[in-house]
């Protein structure tokens, strides 16, 4: 079994099974990834764009932003502007990757290490797509909102259908759950329940009690779900869809259909640095284990290193092409940095990660890949050796002043700040602004009222009252918003 | 553990969709974006590469975002001289390029963003350009002529073939074939099987011997033969197998000629001629659109009129007087020789300042009327000139009185109003009595 798998940059399909055999054993076997089965499909780089315009999904309904975003990608390719992806991975059982006609073999075996094995196991062990995706229904979910939402456009017309989907995709992002919801609780539950108080009250019974006046407490439990809005509610899209006073019901499937979608997508936008950083990590890993044994040549080699180091660049800020942090950066070196401070830790990182310093690298960044998101990775694990090597470092930029100021380096009175800022900007409140339902007058006038707490003063940028008469449209009826500032 | 596909082969447009929407929902912006196209372009490549513009805010699909005020924290890296407490004057332009993530799809090996320009730029194919500015236009009297050219080849069911993909496999008529073999195959053995049987029937009525003839009766051994030989003729053999047939069948389409006329003469100056020109083109482009094949033939002339190539039609420049009438009298000659009215679509499109003299706007009307128009599908007069002449010349006050609906004329005096004056021509109307 030793030997070249395969030579030249020709890909076939026996070479592609050839390597992802090879790969397959080394990360499943040896180093104990937990994959999805893998479909990997080649496609031409038509059918990449299109998969980039249904943002990634293989199927999606139809909306002319998406021929929108078709275009645009189509131009911006055309121009040369930007390349393709070498693949595409989505984060469904089986495992579903594209991969490129035109890569060269190294390429797609790279691409096989990356998507089939990296994000495979990601998608398979991270809690967070765990809690909020279900990887074996996507595919069909997406055949069914296709169908259902041409059903809708062929009953209800075009427009109608447009209109909609044009307001849903505006509260998109807010559209998502970041906690999960308490089950509703069954008939039988709530029987048992009152069962028990009954039976604890006739437990407690003491008649004394009877002399005091009704505080009527008990009643108020009781009917605390009689639709009056108790707490606020950040999914703005759930609120809509099952409270709204006057959709139809093929407008609620709409609405419940974007907002899942919305779901699907959310722990990506959450875990995006580790996800890459992961699959990153093992393609690098995996390839050079392979490259170790000699059963890939040089030429082989250096086609991925030239293709690993592009990918893993980061600039600057003050350098050209600067587009902030790359997150296949950071994470790359996050990973890798782990695995270093497992196998040979400094007494720095012993005072800094005592908990992990020396341990098992694979153990460690296996929790650190099931139990973390961006935020909670970073704030976690990014060591002061990274921040060194990043020559990270912490402006204040607030709108008052004429000038923005440095708060922290990469200095041992700075690492602590710099590490906290740089999980900060990966938290959701540092992305999207927080606007939640707070109260709906049912009784009167039926209008909703939205809250905007501003994040550390800032406010809304313009478009935002179009997006407001977009909810206005899906509501049916007024809808307020108000802006408050954060309270801590 | 992997399942390898190759997706190549599928379909490749499932964006189309997508896309015809988008220019459903912008067709304002689009078409309004083509009229622009068509005045600033040069005429020849209208068509291709029609990039049309829109600005990105009319098709922004806004969602709640940070405003860049408040404050801001921001952690950069590729620090080489800043310390703590430093401060830096804030960078002009470059607010808010840190937008954290546009969560989608996995990826990687895109490179750097596109949005360099404000405008949404892109490119609209020959049939969509032509489908946005053609809109609500309808050529009058669009008849199909008699078959003209055969294009366009469409699959048409076709009876059956013994070979074909196996999702058209008739299979009643497999069925049918194959009980069709095994009777034809089969009715010989069976034949002399009977002839056997009788024979054994008349020889031998005595049962008890019958039971054992053992082999040695050669009766009895042909028996056997043809019996095994019946049974080893197949249900289903690969020669039964039928497929329905789909063969390419011309269809027949309509051709059409477009007959250009123009004054050369020195009065049609540059300008002019670019206004003609832009007559042509449109209508060309619609003429295109409608059939199969379009021919081209050029006329100019000055006093006198000869056929040329569309090159020299615009830019060659002669001298002399200006005679309506040669050329008239040409295009009727042409028209006569090759493109006898019963197979051609022909239309007649003229372009002059008007300018003529004498008897020659009275004796052009008459051939015209007379001659030329009871041929053609349309005729239309345009009179590029400038706006000072409010009655029009001594060609169109002759050409006013011709009153057949499909001669139609009009005023161009700007590139703007080209546009309009071929709308207004081309409007649908009530179809009339029209020549046949």
């Amino acid at each position: 079994m030793s030997g070249l798998i395969a030579s030249g940059s020709e890909w076939s399909f026996a070479s592609l099974q050839a390597f992802d055999r090879e790969i397959g054993q080394l990360a499943v076997d040896e180093y104990g990834l937990d994959c999805y089965p893998n479909q990997i499909e080649i496609i031409a780089s038509e059918q990449m764009l299109d998969a980039y315009a249904s943002t990634g999904l293989p199927v999606s309904y139809r909306h002319w932003s998406f021929g929108k975003s078709f275009i645009a990608h189509e131009q911006a390719y055309r121009r040369g502007a930007s390349g393709l992806a070498y693949e595409i991975v989505i984060n469904s059982d089986p495992c579903i990757a594209y991969l490129m006609e035109q890569n060269t073999l190294p390429m797609q075996a790279l691409v096989i290490a990356h998507a089939c094995y990296g994000h495979n196991s990601f998608f398979k062990g991270n809690y967070l797509f765990r809690q909020w995706t279900d990887a074996a229904a996507i595919v069909d979910y997406t055949i069914f909102a296709r169908d259902y939402v041409s059903r809708c456009e062929e009953r209800h017309g075009t427009d109608a259908v447009e209109t909609l989907l044009d307001a849903c995709h505006a509260l998109k992002d807010h559209g998502v759950s970041r906690y999960r919801r308490a089950r509703a609780p069954s008939e039988a539950d709530r029987r048992r329940r009152d069962r028990e108080r009954a039976e604890h009250r006739r437990l407690r019974h003491d008649d004394i009690w009877r002399t005091l006046p009704d505080s009527r407490d008990e009643d108020r439990v009781a009917d605390a779900d009689d639709g009056t809005l108790t707490e606020p509610e950040e999914n703005l899209l759930y609120f809509i869809e099952k409270r709204s006073p006057t959709l139809c019901t093929w407008e609620r499937e709409l609405v419940r259909i974007v907002r899942r979608h919305a779901q699907y997508f959310y722990p990506q936008g959450q875990t995006q640095v580790m996800n890459e950083g992961w699959a990153t990590f093992w393609h690098y890993t995996l390839l050079n284990r392979l490259y170790d044994e000699g059963r890939v040549d040089d030429g082989f080699m250096l086609e991925v290193l030239a293709s690993h180091t592009n990918v893993i660049a980061q600039r600057g800020f003050d350098e050209a092409g600067f587009g902030g942090i790359n997150p296949y950066a950071l994470g790359f070196a996050m990973f890798t940095d782990i695995k270093r401070i497992c196998e040979a830790p400094t007494a720095e990182d012993r005072a800094w990660f005592p908990d992990i310093a020396g341990g098992d690298w694979r153990a460690t960044i296996d929790v650190a890949m099931r139990q973390y998101k961006d935020e909670s990775f970073i704030g976690q694990f990014l060591s002061p050796k990274l921040i060194r090597d990043f020559a990270l470092f912490s402006l204040r930029d607030d709108s008052d002043e004429d000038t923005v100021e440095v708060t922290a380096i990469h200095n041992d009175d700075g690492y602590r700040q710099v590490r906290r800022r740089l999980a900060q900007q990966y938290d959701r409140g540092a992305q999207l602004p927080d606007i939640e339902v707070t109260g709906y007058d049912q009784a009167g006038d039926r209008s909703l009222t939205l809250r905007h707490r501003r994040h550390r003063g800032r406010s809304l940028a313009p478009g935002a009252d179009e997006v407001l008469r977009h909810a206005g449209r899906l509501w049916g009826h007024g809808v307020k918003m108000q802006s408050v500032e954060e309270t801590d | 553990m992997s399942t390898f596909i190759d997706r190549r082969q599928n379909d490749r447009r499932k964006h189309l969709d997508n896309r015809e929407r988008f220019l459903r929902r912008y067709r304002r912006h689009i078409r309004r974006a083509v009229t622009d196209l068509i005045d600033e372009r040069p005429i020849t490549d209208v068509i291709d590469q029609a990039d049309v513009s829109i600005a990105r805010r009319d098709i922004a699909e806004p969602t709640w975002r940070h405003a860049n005020d408040g404050v801001r924290d921001l952690v950069l890296p590729g620090n080489r001289e800043f310390m703590p407490g430093d401060r830096l004057a804030r960078p002009a332009g470059r607010s808010g390029s840190d937008d954290g993530d546009e969560a989608g799809g996995e990826g990687h090996g895109s490179g750097g963003d596109g949005r360099a320009n404000d405008d949404f730029t892109f490119t609209l194919t020959g049939d969509e350009f032509l489908s946005i500015f053609f809109d609500d236009l309808e050529l009058p009297d669009l008849l199909r002529n008699e078959a003209g050219d055969l294009v366009e080849p469409r699959l048409e069911r076709a009876g059956f073939a013994s070979d074909g993909p196996q999702t058209s496999l008739a299979v009643l008529r497999t069925m049918r074939q194959a009980l069709a073999r095994r009777i034809a195959l089969g009715a010989p053995l069976r034949r002399r099987l009977a002839e056997l049987a009788e024979r054994a029937d008349a020889d031998e009525p005595a049962p008890d011997e019958a039971d054992e003839p053992s082999g040695s009766d050669p009766h009895e051994q042909e028996r056997r033969a043809l019996e095994r030989r019946l049974r080893a003729l197949p249900w289903l053999d690969e020669v039964d197998l039928r497929y329905r047939r789909l063969s390419a069948v011309p269809r027949p389409t309509s051709r059409a000629v477009m007959i250009c006329l123009m004054d050369v003469s020195a009065s049609m100056d540059r300008r002019r001629k670019d206004l003609a020109k832009r007559f042509y083109t449109l209508l060309h482009l619609f003429l295109s659109r409608r059939y199969e094949r379009v021919e081209l033939v050029f006329i100019r002339h000055t006093d006198q009129a000869e056929e040329c190539d569309e090159q020299r039609f615009f830019h060659d420049r002669r001298t002399g007087g200006t005679t309506v009438l040669p050329a008239l009298q040409l295009a009727s000659t042409l028209i006569e020789k090759r493109y006898p009215a019963d197979s051609w679509n022909v239309y007649l499109a003229q372009a002059s300042d008007g300018d003529a003299f004498g008897s020659d706007p009275e004796f052009s009307r008459h051939w015209l009327v007379e001659s030329l128009l009871p041929r053609l599908r349309y005729a239309a007069y345009i009179e590029v000139g400038g706006p000072e002449r409010h009655r029009g010349s001594a060609l169109a006050r002759a050409y006013a009185r011709i009153d057949v609906a499909h001669f139609q004329m009009a005023r161009v005096a700007r590139p703007r109003d080209i546009y309009p004056v071929f709308r207004r021509l081309f409007e649908r109307r009530e179809r009339q009595g029209a020549p046949s």
